[in-house]
């Protein structure tokens, strides 16, 4: 419940990153699809809603979701992951959130702004997306849970660096083998599309810091209520 | 041997108690797959696949589509 209230709110500051640094973008692309295609069809929806209360609801809705999920893996994460505390734990998983579930995926299928992509094959991208989405989230648990086993025998740090390139190499073998989209048009401003994927990158990483650190903060609170109460830990007996 | 160095327990935060895997399961189950359809609606509805039919929700979160990452059209 709090995380999507965190959610919620972090949903908040990204949108205010998306309406600052996303729109221009989108707007110059439409600018630029609008140029090009002689078919005009029926506008269902008006430009100054899409970019304001549609926008609204994508974003805030994305982050109540997001905020959810990452709340119940910070469920199970918690006290589990080192010798972290509540918001240290909170800010590293909305770290390695932001890292799995956006940074992997976007690496080998960016966002794309308007006028970019073949509407014929809009149902193979977004398999392909949410696949990719998938197979990098797997591929961190499966990271983390390896490091984990593999913690008492080579120590933290040795464990946590082989993890992490295990990781890596399995998320290159994963680029290597899925196919490759490219639909950007020959004459599409190159600025303008580095420009929408930066603010792209933006919107995700405020997102999440500010779902790590709002999270962290109300966690913390819920788990260390008063200043500095040390003797709290370990009351529960460690089920596993 | 200066008794420089602190107990082990002294200043090192506690960590916090983990969560019985039990406990959170259920809860892990429902909103899990709450957030999953909300998710879904926000990223592929009316695009790839269509549950309700027509293009509104589609182009009412068209913008957000597009900056956050998902296959748009």
């Amino acid at each position: 419940m709090r995380g999507m209230l965190a959610g919620l709110a972090a949903g908040v500051l990204a949108l205010v990153a998306a309406y600052l640094l996303g729109e221009p973008s989108v707007d110059r692309a439409i600018a630029f699809e609008d140029g090009h295609s002689h078919e005009h069809e029926v506008e269902v929806v008006s430009r100054s809603l899409q970019s304001t209360a549609g926008l609204a609801t994508g974003v805030l809705v994305y982050g109540v979701a997001f905020g959810g999920i990452a709340a119940l893996a910070y469920c199970f994460a918690l006290g589990r992951v080192g010798r972290f505390g509540p918001r240290a734990t909170a800010l590293l998983l909305s770290g390695c959130a932001l890292l799995a579930v956006y940074v992997v995926p976007f690496l080998k299928y960016p966002a794309n702004p308007p006028s970019v992509g073949d509407p014929d094959t809009i149902g193979k991208r977004t398999t392909l997306y949410f696949l990719m989405m998938l197979l990098s989230v797997l591929l961190a648990v499966a990271a983390t849970l390896l490091g984990k086993r593999l913690a008492p025998g080579l120590g933290t740090w040795w464990a946590t660096v082989t993890a992490v390139a295990a990781f890596a190499v399995a998320v290159g073998v994963a680029f290597a083998f899925l196919p490759v989209v490219n639909e950007v048009p020959r004459d599409f401003p190159a600025a303008l599309l580095w420009r929408f994927r930066l603010s792209a990158l933006a919107i995700q990483s405020v997102l999440w810091a500010g779902f790590g650190l709002l999270f962290g903060e109300l966690a913390e609170r819920l788990l260390n209520p008063g200043p500095a109460t040390t003797a709290g830990g370990r009351t529960v007996p460690a089920a596993r | 041997m200066a008794q420089t160095v602190a107990p082990p327990t002294a200043n090192t935060p506690a960590v916090p108690a983990r969560l019985p895997l039990r406990a959170i399961a259920p809860w892990a189950v429902f909103f899990g797959v709450l957030m999953l359809v909300l998710l879904y609606f926000v990223g592929a509805e009316q695009g790839a696949t269509s549950v309700v039919n027509g293009t509104d929700v589609h182009e009412w979160v068209h913008d957000a589509r597009h900056l956050l990452g998902f296959p748009c059209h």
